[in-house]
């Protein structure tokens, strides 16, 4: 049965609240969610305030700040910080998002930054993606071919490679997934959004020879059909693609070899 | 704890190899009731209020009483689907199976019993 409350170890109480910036005119105030898995404690929301007149312009920036000049301790993911690795993808301001290339300007009132939802927590801001990895890992993301391999490189004309426009672009930052509440439900066995996205890349890839073996690994109650088109990931997605019309496809597809 | 590797436990059983006559199954039903629903409100209003003869002679017509009979079969079948989809995506284990296989006995009841007071009617 699904669990629709935190257990008593994960309810989130209300951490330290660090001192303001001496001297600095423009501040703002940051929540940030806290766990360390050393400490035996309660995740908790210790409070930040960050002096915006020598802060970057992301919330990215603010972060690094924050872990620069007032608590060392603080744990996140970033790398690319250009929305190219998807890193940094965390809840700011109640939406999953990058860090890097989500704008401190675009939060209106105190900025409130948790872990992606629904995942185990490793420390702070950092979730642990390794279910999510081996997802995306079993829809064999990459070309899949019978063919003797050509002296040169696989064909494709410009319209087959246009179909794969809003698809190739995904950086596996499980924000669309972590946002999907069939996916906290029953993440799993359903695939979620990134998973089915980067499947549907391969399914329409004309270079592919594995279309059907494809196909039929994803049709499945679980896998595939957990999708309810609630949207969320499209909304949710900072690349804005749109993996809901993706699994949306992968469905028609079925239907289509089977009617 | 067992000692799964991270892709065995994405794999799980492998897939189903079902799930789309479910899905094609529930849009179906779902065109076929966007049809009948407003044939259905507009036979049931017009014979809402009247009298027991009144009531017996209109659901006497074949057009009301196929339109009654065809909503409530195409209905509960939507709904027995659609209630499936939901066990599954909030009951495991056998209290989802349980469930199931209660609620497919109720709609198809439900059908039943519906089928049978139309008949009674227009027949």
């Amino acid at each position: 049965m699904v669990q629709f409350t935190l257990p008593k170890n994960s309810t989130v109480r209300t951490g330290k609240t660090w001192p303001k910036p001496q001297g600095a005119n423009n501040i703002r105030k940051f929540q940030i969610y806290r766990w360390n898995p050393d400490d035996g404690e309660n995740p908790r929301v210790d409070t930040y305030w960050v002096d915006m007149d020598s802060c970057g312009p992301m919330v990215l920036d603010a972060l690094i700040k924050i872990k620069t000049e007032i608590d060392p301790t603080l744990t996140f993911r970033r790398s690319c910080r250009e929305g190219i690795c998807g890193s940094c993808a965390m809840n700011i301001d109640g939406i999953n998002t990058l860090a890097c290339i989500y704008g401190l300007d675009e939060i209106k009132g105190d900025i409130k930054i948790y872990p992606l939802p629904h995942m185990p927590v490793v420390k702070d801001l950092i979730p642990d993606l390794t279910h999510f990895y081996a997802q995306h890992a079993s829809i064999m993301p990459w070309l899949e071919t019978k063919t003797n391999r050509p002296a040169k490189e696989w064909r494709q004309s410009i319209e087959d490679r246009k179909k794969l426009d809003g698809l190739y672009e995904c950086v596996m930052c499980a924000s669309c997934s972590t946002s999907c509440p069939s996916y906290w439900w029953n993440g799993d066995r359903y695939l979620g959004p990134a998973a089915l996205l980067h499947a549907y890349r391969w399914i329409i890839d004309s270079r592919d020879e594995a279309t059907g073996e494809r196909l039929d690994e994803l049709e499945d109650p679980f896998k595939l059909y957990r999708c309810h088109t609630i949207m969320n990931c499209a909304r949710t997605c900072p690349k804005g693609l749109n993996p809901a019309l993706a699994i949306a496809e992968i469905k028609k597809m079925m239907v289509d070899r089977a009617v | 704890m067992a000692f799964l590797t991270d892709r065995k436990r994405a794999m799980g059983w492998g897939s189903a190899k079902a799930g789309t006559e479910h899905f094609w199954s529930m849009k179906k039903s779902s065109v076929a009731l966007l049809i009948l629903i407003p044939f259905f409100v507009f036979t049931f209003g017009a014979a809402l209020g009247g009298t027991y003869e009144e009531i017996l002679a209109y659901y006497s017509r074949p057009f009301p009483a196929i339109v009654a009979a065809l909503t409530i079969v195409v209905g509960f079948k939507h709904f027995n689907d659609g209630f499936q989809t939901l066990v599954e995506d909030y009951v495991h284990g056998t209290m989802e199976k349980v469930l199931i296989l209660l609620m497919t006995c109720v709609s198809y009841g439900a059908a039943g019993v519906g089928l049978f007071a139309i008949a009674r009617l227009a027949l």
